[in-house]
C-alpha cells in the first residue's frame, strides 16, 4: 500500500508501508520468482552434467564390444604335407603352407551333412578370413607344432561373433509338449505327435499375423485420399491390395485350425531343437509340421521324447546371420566349443576391411608420430614466443598486431589450418601426403596459440621480484628470464602443453584435409610414411556400413576418451602439485 | 510481523540516546570462519540521530554495522550471534524477512557504487523492487524527491537519463544515498561514505548527512575522527573486535572513560 | 638424407661449442675474458647450426623445383604447360623412381624417372655440400673471433633475442599463410566463376564434367543453400547452448556453493575436452534416430540427417564455452555492485538480472558471438551428422549442408588441382575464415574494452 500522503513540508519523503498485505504479497511473489530462477540455473548446469552421463554410458554400452572377440577351439591336424612338403622347415615355405584349407577341413568336420555348395559357403564364411593367418603365426612362432593335432583358438568372422554378442536376433526357447514321431527324408523331416503338439506354437503364428494385419492397417490409413479428377489409379491399387492383404491375414488369423506355411521374409523363424539336431518348421499344422534339417542329429532319430522350440524373433531376410548360421553357432556353443576372449588384437593389428581383424595400432602409432611432431614444433615455438611477448616485446603496434593476432588465431576454425596445410605443406612445399608429419605441422599452428597463452600466464604469474633479484646480483636481463623465471614458470607451461596436446589428439577435420583419411594397413614407421590417427580413424569406421564397426568405432573412441582423461589428469595433477601461490 | 511504523516527521530535537533506541544490540559476536571478528557487542542507536563507530582499522566497526542490515548472509563463511532489535524486534529472526529488512535498513558504501545504468534508473532501481510506484507519475516524483533530499537534483536534473558512472566522485556518492533514500528507510548505515572523496565533496556528504538526520536514524563508520566530532551525536569506539566506549561525541571526545579511547583519540595508536 | 645433414650439423655444432669454449678457457687463464667461455661456444655454436639450417630450408625447396621441372623436361615438354595432367605425371615419375611404380612404364617415363633420380642425388650432394662449407667456415670464424674483449654473450643474447622474436613472428606468418592460401586460390576460383553467382547463386552442385563435351559440363557455385545450412545449424545450436550456458554460468558463480563447484566444473571441463568426432559420432547414431523416431511418432516427417540433431549436439557441445566465458565476466563484475543492489533490499536473482548482467552485457555478447564463430567453423559433427544435400531450408527437421561439409567433401579424397570444384573449397574456406574471424575480432575486441573497464 502506497501512502500517498507527503510528508510534511521540507523533507520531500514519500512514506512505505512494508507490513502490508500488499507488500507481503510481493514479497511472496519475488521469492517465487528467485527461486524459480534458481531452479533454471540448476537445471542447466544438471542438463549438461546428464548428457555427459549418457554419452559417455551410451558409448560404454556400444564400446565394450569391441574389446571382446569370440572364437572356436577346433583340433587342427597341422598336416606336414600342406604346411612344409619339402620337410626342411624354412620361414619362407612355412609362409606359404595352406593353412586355410587346415582351419577349413577341420571347421566344416562339425557339420558333415553340409555338402550343397551355396550352404558349404555360408558355413564357411562364418570362420574369419584371419583364422589361417593366426595358425600361420603360430606354425612360424613354433614349428614343432607340424604333423601335430592341436586345439586351435580359431577366429569367427564378425556376422558370427556379432550373434554371440546378442546382436542378430532375440531368442527365445520354451520346452515342447508331448512325444512326436519323426520322419526323415534327406534334409525334409516330417513330425507328428498326438495330442496336437504344435497347437500353442500354432497360436503364436497366429498372434503374429494378426500384428501384421494391424501393421498393414496402419499403413493403409495412412495412405493419401484419392485426389478429386486426379491419376489415382497407382494410388487406388495400393489401396485394394492392401485391403485384401488385411483381410487376408484376418482370415488366416481367425482360423484357428488351419495349417501356416513360414514366410521367413516376414515371419519369425521357429527351430526345432533335439538330440543336438535342429529342424527349421515350414509349415505349422495343430498336430503335425513339416521342416527342415538345417543340423544333424547325434543319432538316428524317430522319435523324439523331449524337445525344445527356439523362436528366432527377427524375420530371417532382416539379419545378417541365416538361420542356419545361427543354428551352427548356437550348436556348437552348445558343445562347449565356443570361448569368448579379450580381444588383444584391437589394439596390434591395424585397420581391415573386416571388421573383426581391424585393429588400432596404426591409428596409435600414427597419432604417437602426429603428437611428437606437433610437440617439437610447437613447444619451443610456444614457449619462445610467450617469452619473447612477455619479457622483451617493445610495447608498440607490431608487439599489439601480434597479440590481437594470437588471440584471433586461437579462434579460427580448425577446418582452416587443413586449407593452410593442403595449400602450403602439400602444393607449396611438396611434402608428403597422408604423413604424420604434415599433420604434426598442422596441429603444431593449431595449438600454438594455446600454448602461448598458457605459457604467458604462467610467465606472468612468476612475481617480478624474482627477476629483479636475479638482476640484482649482476645477472644479465636473459640470465635473470632463463635461469629463474622460466624454471619456476615451467610447471605452468607444461600443464598447458598437456592441454594442448590432448586438445591435438582429439582433432580431426584438419587431418582430412591433408589426406589422413586414407584406408591404409600397414603401421606407420617413420614421420615421412602415410599413416592416419585415433580420431580420424574413428571418422572412417563410423562411416562404415557393417555393424561390427560401430562397435570397433565406439571402443576406438573409448580408448581416446581414455588417452585424454589421463593427459587432462596429468595436466590437473600437475598443477596441483606445483602450484604456488606467492 | 508487521512494520507498520510510518515515519514520524516532527522537527528534530537534540538527541536524548537513552529515550528512544531504534536499534539495540546486546552480545553481538561475530565469526569469520576460525577469526572471531566481534566481540560481544552490546549497543542503542538512538533515532533520528546520527551515531558514529570509530577505531583503528580491522576493529570491526564495519562488521558491525553489515549486521545492522544482514549484509554479512552474503559472505558463507559468517556467523552472528546474539541479538540486534529494531523497533524491538529482532532482525535476526528466522521469520524475518531479509529483503523487507534491508528496505528499511538502506545502506551507502566505501565506494561510490552506482549501478552501471542511467540517473534516472539508479535511484528508480529500489522503488521498482519493491512496487512502490504504482505508476510512472508516482515514480518520478520518488526520484526527484530523492535527488532532492540527497542534494542532487540541481546538478543532475538536466541528464537523467546518462550513466551514473559518468558522475564525479562526490556526485556518485550524493546518488548512492539518493537511491538509498528512494525506498524510504527508517535507517541509513554509512560505511566511510567519504574516503574515497576529495575535502569538498567530503564537506558536502557531511552536511547532507546532517539535514537528513532529521528524518532517518543514521549510523556512520568513519576512520576520521573529526569527521565523527562534526557529524555525529553519538560516537562509538571499537577496538580489536570490541566495543570499549559508547557515549555521546562531546563526552567521548573530551572526556573519554577509558584508556584506550584517550590514546586513540590523542592519536596515540590508530 | 636430411636426417644424416642435421647428425653432422649437430656434430659440427657440438664439435665447434666444445673447440672454442676451451679456446676461450685457456685464454682467461691469461686475462680476464668480457664474456665467460661458454657464451664464446654457445655463440659459436649458434653461428654453425642458423646458416646451415637456412642453408638446408632453402636449398631443399629450391632443388625440389628445379629437380621436379627437369624431370618433367626429360619425360615431355608439354607436360610443363599441362596443369592438368603435370603433377600426377610427377607422382609418377617419383613412384617409378623409388621403386614402386607399375612395371610396364613408357620410355618417357623411364627417362624422367632417370632424371629424376640423377638430379635428386645431385642436388642432395651440392645441398649436403654447401652446408657442410658453410658449417665449417662459420666454425673458423668463431674460432679466430675469440679475443678478451669480444662480447660474446652479449652477441649471443642477441642471436637469441631474434629467434624469440622469430617464434613470436609464427603465428602472424601462419595467419598470412592462411589469407594466402584461401585468397589466391579464391581469386583463381573468381576466374572461372562470377563473384555474383558465388555469394547470391541459390544453386550448389559442384559436380564438374571431365570433358566439356558431357552435359551438365559446368557445375554451379551458389552458396545461398550452405549459408543458410550453416546459419541454421548455428542458430539451432546458439539457442540451446545460449540459455543452457549462460544459466550454468550464473548458478556456478552466483549461487553453487563450493563443494557443488567442485563436482560440476570437472563436469563442464570434461565436455568441453569432448573431441568433436566423438560427439559427430553421437550425434549421428543416438541423437538423430532418436529425434527421427519421436518426430515419426508426431506424425513429421524427419530426415535421417536432420538440422536438428547436429545443431542440438552441437550446441551442447559449446555450452562450456559460453558457460566458461560467461563465468569470466560475471564474475568480473565488483562485488560493490552487488552490495548496493542487496544492500537496497533486491533479492539474488533481481540482482543478477538487474545489475549483474546488465553490467556484464558486453562480455555475454561477445561470449555468444565466440560461440557463434565456434559453431559456425564447426567441421566434424556437422560432416557426420548433416547431410550432403545442399537444401535451401529453414526447416530444422530436414537434410542441410555447411560450409565446412562441403570443404572436407570436396577435398577428401582424389581431387584434381585447379577445377573449379577443387578451387570452389577454398573460396568457401575464404568466406568462413573471414566471417569467423570478423566475428571473433569484434568479439575480442568487446572483451578488451570490458576488462578495461573493471580493471
Amino acid at each position: 500500500m502506497t501512502d500517498t500522503s507527503m510528508a510534511p513540508p521540507g523533507t520531500g519523503i514519500r512514506t512505505f508501508d512494508y507490513g502490508s498485505d500488499e507488500a507481503q504479497a510481493r514479497v511472496k511473489r519475488r521469492y517465487q520468482a528467485e527461486a524459480r530462477f534458481k531452479l533454471y540455473g540448476l537445471l542447466a548446469v544438471l542438463f549438461a552434467g546428464a548428457f555427459v552421463f549418457v554419452l559417455l554410458a551410451d558409448i560404454v554400452r556400444k564400446g565394450m564390444p569391441a574389446f571382446f572377440e569370440h572364437r572356436v577351439v577346433l583340433t587342427l591336424d597341422l598336416d606336414a604335407s600342406l604346411i612344409d612338403p619339402t620337410g626342411r622347415r624354412e620361414i619362407d615355405a612355412l609362409r606359404n603352407g595352406d593353412y586355410n584349407k587346415i582351419v577349413m577341413d577341420a571347421w566344416r568336420a562339425n557339420f558333415p551333412e553340409v555338402t550343397q555348395r551355396s550352404e558349404r559357403r555360408r558355413l564357411e564364411a562364418l570362420v574369419s578370413s584371419g583364422a589361417a593367418d593366426d595358425l600361420r603365426a603360430a606354425v612360424i612362432r613354433d614349428p614343432a607344432l607340424i604333423g601335430q593335432k592341436i586345439r586351435f583358438p580359431v577366429l569367427l568372422s564378425d556376422d558370427a561373433d556379432l550373434h554371440f554378442k546378442g546382436l542378430s536376433t532375440r531368442i527365445s526357447t520354451v520346452p515342447g509338449a508331448g512325444a512326436l514321431d519323426v520322419k526323415v527324408n534327406g534334409r525334409e523331416v516330417e513330425l507328428s505327435g498326438s495330442g496336437q503338439p504344435f497347437a500353442a506354437i500354432l497360436a503364436d503364428v497366429k498372434a503374429g499375423l494378426l500384428k501384421d494385419a494391424e501393421r498393414v492397417g496402419a499403413e493403409l490409413a495412412r495412405l493419401p485420399a484419392s485426389q478429386q479428377g486426379g491419376n489415382n489409379a497407382a494410388l487406388d491399387a495400393r489401396r485394394a491390395e492392401l485391403t485384401q492383404k488385411v483381410a487376408d491375414l484376418r482370415r488366416r488369423a481367425g482360423d484357428a485350425g488351419s495349417a501356416e506355411t513360414i514366410d521367413f521374409s516376414s515371419m519369425p523363424s521357429r527351430i526345432i531343437r533335439a538330440e543336438g539336431a535342429s529342424i527349421r518348421l515350414q509349415e505349422i499344422g495343430p498336430g503335425s509340421a513339416k521342416g527342415f534339417l538345417l543340423v544333424a542329429p547325434q543319432r538316428e532319430m524317430a522319435r523324439l521324447e523331449s524337445w525344445a522350440i527356439a523362436t528366432f524373433a527377427t524375420p530371417e531376410s532382416n539379419r545378417k546371420a541365416s538361420d542356419a548360421d545361427i543354428s551352427w553357432l548356437e550348436t556348437l556353443n552348445a558343445r562347449g566349443a565356443i570361448e569368448k576372449a579379450f580381444s588383444t588384437r584391437f589394439f596390434t593389428s591395424g585397420d581391415s576391411r573386416e571388421p573383426e581383424l581391424a585393429g588400432i595400432r596404426g591409428a596409435l602409432i600414427g597419432s604417437a608420430l602426429t603428437l611428437l611432431v606437433t610437440l617439437i614444433v610447437c613447444l619451443p615455438l610456444g614457449v619462445g614466443a610467450a617469452v619473447y611477448l612477455e619479457e622483451f616485446a617493445p610495447k608498440n603496434r607490431f608487439t599489439d598486431v601480434l597479440e590481437v593476432n594470437i588471440n584471433n588465431l586461437a579462434a579460427v576454425p580448425s577446418i582452416v589450418f587443413g586449407l593452410l596445410g593442403l595449400a602450403m605443406f602439400l602444393n607449396f612445399f611438396g611434402l608428403p601426403r597422408s604423413a604424420p608429419l604434415v599433420g604434426g605441422l598442422v596441429l603444431a599452428l593449431l595449438v600454438l596459440p594455446t600454448i602461448i597463452i598458457a605459457s604467458r600466464a604462467a610467465l606472468k604469474a612468476v612475481p617480478p621480484s624474482i627477476k629483479e633479484a636475479a638482476l640484482g646480483v649482476g645477472a644479465s636481463h636473459q640470465q635473470a628470464i632463463f635461469h629463474h623465471v622460466l624454471p619456476l614458470a615451467m610447471p605452468g607451461i607444461m600443464t598447458g602443453t598437456i592441454i594442448g596436446m590432448a586438445h591435438a589428439l582429439g582433432e580431426t577435420a584438419p587431418l582430412l584435409m591433408i589426406g589422413m583419411v586414407a584406408f591404409i594397413v600397414d603401421i606407420p614407421q617413420a614421420i615421412t610414411d602415410p599413416g592416419t590417427v585415433l580420431p580420424v580413424q574413428i571418422y572412417l569406421w563410423s562411416d562404415l556400413p557393417e555393424v561390427a564397426f560401430q562397435a570397433k568405432t565406439a571402443g576406438a573412441i573409448l580408448v581416446l576418451l581414455g588417452f585424454l582423461f589421463v593427459m587432462n589428469g596429468a595436466a590437473i595433477l600437475l598443477r596441483r602439485r606445483f602450484e604456488r601461490r606467492w | 510481523m508487521s512494520f507498520a511504523s510510518p515515519m514520524i516527521q516532527e522537527p528534530a530535537s537534540a538527541p536524548e540516546p537513552a529515550v528512544a533506541a531504534k536499534v539495540a544490540a546486546r552480545n553481538v559476536n561475530v565469526h569469520y570462519a576460525e577469526k572471531h571478528a566481534l566481540k560481544d557487542v552490546s549497543v542503542d542507536i538512538p533515532a533520528r540521530a546520527v551515531t558514529s563507530f570509530i577505531g583503528p582499522s580491522g576493529c570491526g566497526k564495519s562488521t558491525f554495522l553489515r549486521c545492522i542490515n544482514r549484509m554479512n548472509d552474503t559472505i558463507p563463511i559468517c556467523r552472528v550471534t546474539g541479538e540486534i532489535t529494531i523497533d524491538g524486534k529482532d532482525i535476526y529472526d528466522s521469520r524475518l524477512d531479509v529483503v523487507l529488512l534491508r528496505a528499511r535498513v538502506g545502506m551507502v558504501f566505501q565506494k561510490p557504487n552506482p549501478f552501471p545504468k542511467s540517473i534516472y534508473e539508479n535511484v528508480a532501481y529500489g522503488p521498482r523492487l519493491h512496487g512502490m510506484a504504482r505508476n510512472k507519475t508516482e515514480l518520478d516524483e520518488i526520484v526527484v524527491n530523492s535527488l532532492k533530499r540527497a542534494s542532487l537534483f540541481e546538478e543532475v536534473k538536466d541528464r537523467l537519463q546518462e550513466s551514473g558512472t559518468g558522475l564525479s566522485g562526490g556526485q556518485q556518492q550524493r546518488l548512492c544515498i539518493a537511491r538509498a533514500i528512494a525506498v524510504s528507510p527508517e535507517v541509513i548505515l554509512m560505511d566511510e561514505p567519504c574516503s574515497a572523496l576529495d575535502p569538498i565533496a567530503t564537506a558536502k556528504i557531511e552536511e547532507l548527512i546532517d539535514e537528513l538526520r532529521s528524518n532517518f536514524t543514521i549510523v556512520i563508520v568513519t576512520h576520521s575522527m573529526q569527521q565523527a566530532a562534526r557529524v555525529s551525536q553519538r560516537t562509538a569506539f571499537f577496538h580489536l573486535g570490541a566495543l570499549v566506549e559508547e557515549g555521546s561525541t562531546e563526552q567521548i571526545f573530551t572526556n573519554p572513560k577509558d584508556k584506550r579511547t584517550q590514546d586513540y583519540i590523542t592519536g596515540r595508536f590508530g | 638424407m636430411t636426417s644424416f645433414y642435421y647428425a653432422l650439423m649437430v656434430a659440427l655444432a657440438l664439435g665447434a661449442y666444445f673447440l672454442v669454449r676451451s679456446r676461450a678457457a685457456a685464454l682467461a687463464s691469461g686475462q680476464t675474458l668480457h664474456s665467460r667461455p661458454t657464451y664464446h661456444g654457445l655463440l659459436a655454436a649458434a653461428q654453425v647450426i642458423l646458416p646451415m639450417i637456412l642453408i638446408h630450408f632453402a636449398g631443399s625447396i629450391m632443388a625440389a623445383r628445379f629437380v621436379e621441372h627437369q624431370a618433367l623436361v626429360a619425360m615431355d615438354p608439354a607436360l610443363l604447360t599441362d596443369e592438368l595432367r603435370r603433377g600426377a605425371a610427377f607422382r609418377e615419375i617419383r613412384e617409378f623412381a623409388i621403386g614402386r611404380g607399375a612395371a610396364n612404364a613408357t620410355q618417357a617415363l623411364q627417362a624422367g624417372a632417370a632424371m629424376y633420380a640423377y638430379l635428386s642425388a645431385l642436388t642432395n650432394w651440392a645441398v649436403l655440400g654447401l652446408g657442410l662449407a658453410v658449417g665449417i667456415a662459420m666454425a673458423l670464424f668463431s674460432l679466430r673471433s675469440i679475443s678478451g674483449e669480444f662480447r660474446a654473450r652479449n652477441r649471443f643474447e642477441q642471436v637469441v633475442r631474434y629467434l624469440l622474436m622469430a617464434c613470436a613472428t609464427v603465428a602472424v606468418i601462419t595467419t598470412i599463410g592462411i589469407v594466402f592460401s584461401v585468397l589466391f586460390e579464391t581469386f583463381r576460383f573468381f576466374q572461372k566463376v562470377s563473384p555474383i553467382d558465388f555469394l547470391f547463386g541459390t544453386h550448389w552442385s559442384p559436380q564438374t564434367a571431365i570433358r566439356a563435351d558431357q552435359v551438365g559440363s559446368s557445375g554451379s557455385f551458389g552458396m545461398v543453400p550452405l549459408l543458410v545450412g550453416t546459419l541454421l545449424i548455428s542458430t539451432i545450436a546458439i539457442l540451446v547452448a545460449g540459455p543452457i550456458g549462460l544459466f550454468a554460468a550464473i548458478y556456478m558463480a552466483e549461487y553453487a556453493s563450493p563443494k557443488f563447484r567442485a563436482w560440476a566444473k570437472p563436469i563442464l571441463e570434461i565436455l568441453a575436452g569432448i573431441p568433436t568426432v566423438v560427439l559427430g559420432f553421437f550425434a549421428a547414431l543416438t541423437v538423430a534416430p532418436l529425434i527421427r523416431e519421436v518426430g515419426t511418432a508426431l506424425g513429421l516427417s524427419v530426415a535421417s540427417e536432420s538440422a536438428l540433431a547436429a545443431g542440438l549436439v552441437m550446441g551442447i557441445m559449446i555450452v562450456p564455452f559460453v558457460s566458461s566465458l560467461s563465468d569470466d565476466v560475471i564474475t568480473a563484475v565488483p562485488q560493490s555492485l552487488r552490495d548496493g543492489s542487496y544492500g537496497m533490499g533486491a533479492t539474488r536473482s533481481e540482482t543478477i538480472t538487474k545489475v549483474v548482467l546488465p553490467a556484464a552485457l558486453p562480455g555475454i555478447v561477445s561470449a555468444f558471438m565466440l560461440a557463434i564463430s565456434r559453431a559456425v567453423g564447426e567441421t566434424m559433427i556437422v560432416v557426420m551428422a548433416a547431410g550432403l544435400a545442399a537444401n535451401l531450408s529453414f526447416n530444422p527437421l530436414d537434410a542441410v549442408t555447411t560450409f565446412t561439409v562441403q570443404i572436407k567433401t570436396i577435398l577428401v579424397g582424389d581431387q584434381e588441382f585447379d577445377s573449379a570444384k577443387t578451387l570452389a573449397a577454398f573460396a568457401l574456406g575464404f568466406v568462413l575464415f573471414f566471417f569467423t574471424l570478423t566475428l571473433n575480432v569484434i568479439a575480442l575486441a568487446i572483451v578488451r574494452k570490458y576488462r578495461e573497464q573493471y580493471d
